[in-house]
C-alpha cells in the first residue's frame, strides 16, 4: 500500500512536470494550429536561464522563478515575431519546418556555450519526512503544488478575463475575429508569451527535481509532453492537464509493476490504444472534414 | 551568368580552402583523434583530447619520431563525434579515406568505439579506443573472433564486473546488492550483466535489476523498487553525468545504502554535478591519481601545469594509446598502416602511466590490473587493487 501511494506521489511530480509543457504545446495548437517544436528546447532554455539566474545573481527561489518565466516568454515572443509570423499564411509543414529548425538552434546555440551538463544549486533547504516507509520530501510538494496553482492561474486566465476570451475566439475563427476589433497579433504575442513562460517554470522546476541540466534535455521531455497534449486533445487546455497525468502516472505506474525495461514499449502502447479509442484525444473534438 | 560562374568559382576556392588540401607533406604522420567532444560526456571528450595534443607536443618538441634513417612530425586530426553514434562512424571513415591517417585512436564510450571500430577494420587501419571496456568493440560482429585492427588501452567489462562484484562481497561484505543501469547503452548494460552473474555465483543476491534509458532524468520508479526490495548495495554501472541524479533521488526515496560504480564515474565532473551527496562511495578504475608510481607522477605533474586539473582515467588512457602507437611506429620503422598494425601487435610488456599491459595472444584486449577508488571529501583516493 504504502508502495502504491510512494509512486503515486513520483507520478505526479513527473505528470505535473509534463503537463505544464503540454500547455505550451495546446495553447499555441488551439490559435494557430501550429505544433511548436521547439517548445521543448524552451523548456530547456527555462532551466538554463534557472541556472544562470541562481549562480550568476544569486537570487533565491521566488525571484528566479519569476525572471526565469519572464525570460522565456520573452524569448518565445520573439521567436513567433521573427519565425512564426512571417508563416502564418504559408502551408503548415513550412511552419512545422521553421519550429524545428528554432528548435535546433536553440540547443546547438546553448551547445556552443558550454556542452558540459551544468548543476543548478538547491535554491531550497530540502527536507525529507518519513512516514514508516513512505519518504516525502518537500521539493516533491513544491513542484506538484506550484504547477496545479499555475494550471488553476492559466484556467481562471483563459476562461475568466477578457484576454482568455480573445484567445477562445482567435481559436475559433482567425477571419472573422479581428473585424470585431480584437487584436489578433497582441492576443497571439500573449499567447506565446503565456505557454512559454509555463514552459520556462516547467524547466526551471524540472532543473530543481533533476539538477543537472544539459542543452538536449528538452528533446525527450519536450516529446512527451507533446503526446500528453495529443493525449488529452491537443487544443485543449484542460485536455493538455489530464494528458500530462495520466502520461506521467502510466510511465511510473508501467515500471512499477512491470520489468522497467518494457517501460516504454508498455507505456507507448497503451497510449496507442487510447488514441485508437479516441483518435481526438480524451477532452478533444472531432472536427469533421468538409468536402 | 556571370554572376553564378563567379560564384562556383568562390565555392570552389572557399572549399579548398576548408578542406585544407594543400600538399602531401611526406615528413608529417598523421594520426586521427575521435573524440566526444560534445554532447552527452564532453568531459571524456575533452580528457582526450587534451592527454592526445600532449602526448603529441612531445613527440614534436623533441623534434620528431624517428623511423629509419628520418624524423618524422606527429600531426593531430582531431574529430568530434558528437556523442552520436553515426557521427563516429563517419569520422572514422573520413578519417581513413580524405585524410589518409595511419592510425586512429578514440572514440572512449563504448556506444560509441563499436561502429567506429567497425570502419577502421574494414578499412585496415589501426584504431585504439582508450578507454572502451565493452568486449564487441575488438570482437568481429559475424564471427565473433579477434578483429585485426582494432585494440584498446583498458582492461574489458568482464573483468571489471567481476572486481566489483567479488569487491561487493569479499571487501564490504554486502550480500544483497540492487542494480540499475542503462539498458541503450552497450557499456552499461554488458557490465551489469557481467556482475550479476558473478556476484550471484558466488554467493551474493541480486534482489533488482532495473533499468532505464538514456537521456531519462528520472529514476523515482525504478528506484521505490529498488528500496522496497530492501538491498544492502546498489551498483550504478552509469556515466559521470547521470550518477549524481540517481544518487540523489535514492537519498530523496531515503534510500540510504552504500553506492558503488565502475569506471565511467572517474571523471572530475562526477564531484562537481554531485558535490558532497556522492562521499564515501567506491567505484573501480584504471589507475589512481593519489598513489602514482615516477613515470606516472611526471605525466601527471606535466598534464597538471598545461591543463590545471589531474588527468582523470580517460586522460592517461589516451596518454598510453599514444605511448603505444609510438612504440608500434618506432617497431615498425616506417609511415606503414600494415606494418604499424603488425608491430602493435607483438609489442611485449609495455609499461604505461596506467600501468604494466600485453595484448592476449592474437587479441586487441590487454591484460593489465583494476584500481579501486573511494570518494573521500570530493577527492578521488585510491582504496585496493585488483590484479587480473
Amino acid at each position: 500500500m504504502v508502495y502504491i501511494f510512494q509512486q503515486a506521489l513520483n507520478a505526479l511530480q513527473l505528470g505535473s512536470i509534463y503537463a505544464l509543457i503540454a500547455l505550451g504545446y495546446t495553447m499555441v495548437y488551439g490559435i494557430l494550429t501550429m505544433i511548436n517544436f521547439a517548445h521543448g528546447d524552451l523548456f530547456m532554455i527555462g532551466a538554463f536561464f534557472c541556472f544562470l539566474i541562481a549562480v550568476y545573481l544569486h537570487l533565491s527561489f521566488v525571484p528566479t522563478l519569476l525572471l526565469s518565466m519572464l525570460g522565456v516568454a520573452f524569448l518565445g515572443v520573439i521567436i513567433e515575431r521573427l519565425a512564426y509570423k512571417p508563416l502564418r499564411n504559408a502551408p503548415r509543414v513550412s511552419a512545422i519546418i521553421t519550429a524545428l529548425g528554432v528548435g535546433l538552434f536553440l540547443e546547438n546555440f546553448t551547445l556552443a556555450l558550454s556542452p558540459y551538463p551544468q548543476h543548478i544549486p538547491p535554491l531550497l533547504e530540502n527536507t525529507t519526512w518519513t512516514l514508516g516507509t513512505l519518504s516525502i520530501s518537500s521539493l516533491q510538494i513544491l513542484v506538484i503544488v506550484l504547477s496545479l496553482v499555475l494550471m488553476l492561474l492559466l484556467d481562471f486566465i483563459v476562461q475568466r478575463t477578457k484576454a482568455g476570451m480573445a484567445m477562445r475566439a482567435i481559436s475559433w475563427d482567425k477571419t472573422i475575429v479581428p473585424l470585431m476589433g480584437v487584436p489578433v497579433n497582441k492576443i497571439i504575442s500573449l499567447t506565446f508569451a503565456i505557454g512559454t513562460g509555463l514552459g520556462g517554470s516547467a524547466g526551471m522546476m524540472y532543473g530543481l527535481a533533476y539538477p543537472v541540466i544539459d542543452p538536449y534535455m528538452g528533446i525527450m521531455v519536450g516529446w512527451k509532453a507533446f503526446i500528453s497534449a495529443v493525449i488529452g486533445g491537443i487544443g485543449n487546455i484542460r485536455g493538455a492537464m489530464i494528458g500530462g497525468f495520466i502520461l506521467g502516472a502510466v510511465e511510473i505506474m508501467v515500471a512499477a509493476f512491470f520489468p522497467s525495461t518494457y517501460r516504454d514499449f508498455v507505456a507507448f502502447t497503451l497510449l496507442l490504444i487510447l488514441l485508437i479509442v479516441r483518435p481526438y484525444g480524451i477532452l478533444g473534438k472531432p472536427q469533421p472534414q468538409k468536402v | 551568368m556571370k554572376k553564378s560562374a563567379i560564384f562556383i568559382v568562390l565555392l570552389v576556392i572557399l572549399s579548398l580552402g576548408i578542406c585544407g588540401c594543400g600538399k602531401d607533406d611526406s615528413s608529417q604522420i598523421k594520426i586521427g583523434v575521435i573524440a566526444e567532444l560534445t554532447g552527452d560526456i564532453p568531459a571524456v571528450g575533452a580528457s582526450c583530447k587534451n592527454a592526445a595534443e600532449m602526448a603529441a607536443a612531445e613527440i614534436n618538441d623533441a623534434g620528431g619520431i624517428q623511423l629509419a634513417e628520418k624524423k618524422y612530425k606527429i600531426k593531430l586530426i582531431i574529430e568530434d563525434n558528437a556523442g552520436k553514434a553515426d557521427q563516429s562512424a563517419s569520422s572514422a571513415q573520413k578519417l581513413i579515406t580524405q585524410q589518409k591517417v595511419t592510425a586512429i585512436v578514440g572514440p572512449n564510450a563504448s556506444r560509441y568505439a563499436l561502429p567506429a571500430a567497425e570502419i577502421a577494420e574494414s578499412g585496415k587501419v589501426v584504431l585504439i579506443t582508450p578507454w572502451s571496456t565493452a568486449p564487441k568493440a575488438t570482437l568481429d560482429s559475424k564471427t565473433g573472433a579477434s578483429k585485426k585492427y582494432v585494440f584498446r588501452a583498458c582492461f574489458i567489462d568482464p573483468f571489471q564486473g567481476g572486481v566489483l562484484a567479488k569487491f561487493a562481497l569479499d571487501n564490504l561484505h554486502l550480500k544483497k546488492a540492487a542494480v540499475l543501469y542503462d539498458v541503450a547503452s552497450e557499456y552499461n548494460k554488458g557490465i551489469a550483466e557481467i556482475f550479476r552473474e558473478v556476484y550471484e555465483k558466488n554467493g551474493g543476491k541480486v534482489v533488482a535489476f532495473e533499468t532505464y534509458t538514456t537521456n531519462d532524468k528520472d529514476f523515482s520508479s525504478q528506484l521505490t523498487k529498488i528500496k522496497k526490495a530492501a538491498p544492502d548495495v546498489i551498483f550504478l554501472p552509469n556515466y559521470y553525468s547521470e550518477v549524481p541524479l540517481q544518487i540523489q533521488q535514492a537519498k530523496r526515496l531515503g534510500i540510504t545504502v552504500p553506492f558503488i560504480g565502475s569506471d565511467s564515474w572517474g571523471s572530475e565532473e562526477l564531484i562537481k554535478l554531485c558535490g558532497k551527496d556522492c562521499n564515501d562511495y567506491y567505484f573501480s578504475t584504471h589507475y589512481a591519481a593519489d598513489a602514482a608510481t615516477d613515470a606516472t607522477k611526471k605525466f601527471i605533474a606535466n598534464y597538471k601545469s598545461k591543463y590545471g586539473t589531474t588527468p582523470d582515467d580517460v586522460a592517461a588512457l589516451t596518454y598510453d594509446s599514444f605511448g603505444l602507437l609510438w612504440q608500434a611506429l618506432k617497431t615498425a620503422g616506417k609511415n606503414d598502416r600494415q606494418a604499424v598494425r603488425d608491430a602493435l601487435a607483438k609489442i611485449p610488456l609495455y609499461g604505461g602511466v596506467t600501468g604494466n599491459m600485453q595484448f592476449r595472444e592474437g587479441s586487441g584486449d590487454p591484460v593489465k590490473s583494476a584500481v579501486i577508488l573511494k570518494i573521500k571529501d570530493g577527492k578521488f583516493t585510491w582504496f585496493a587493487n585488483a590484479k587480473p
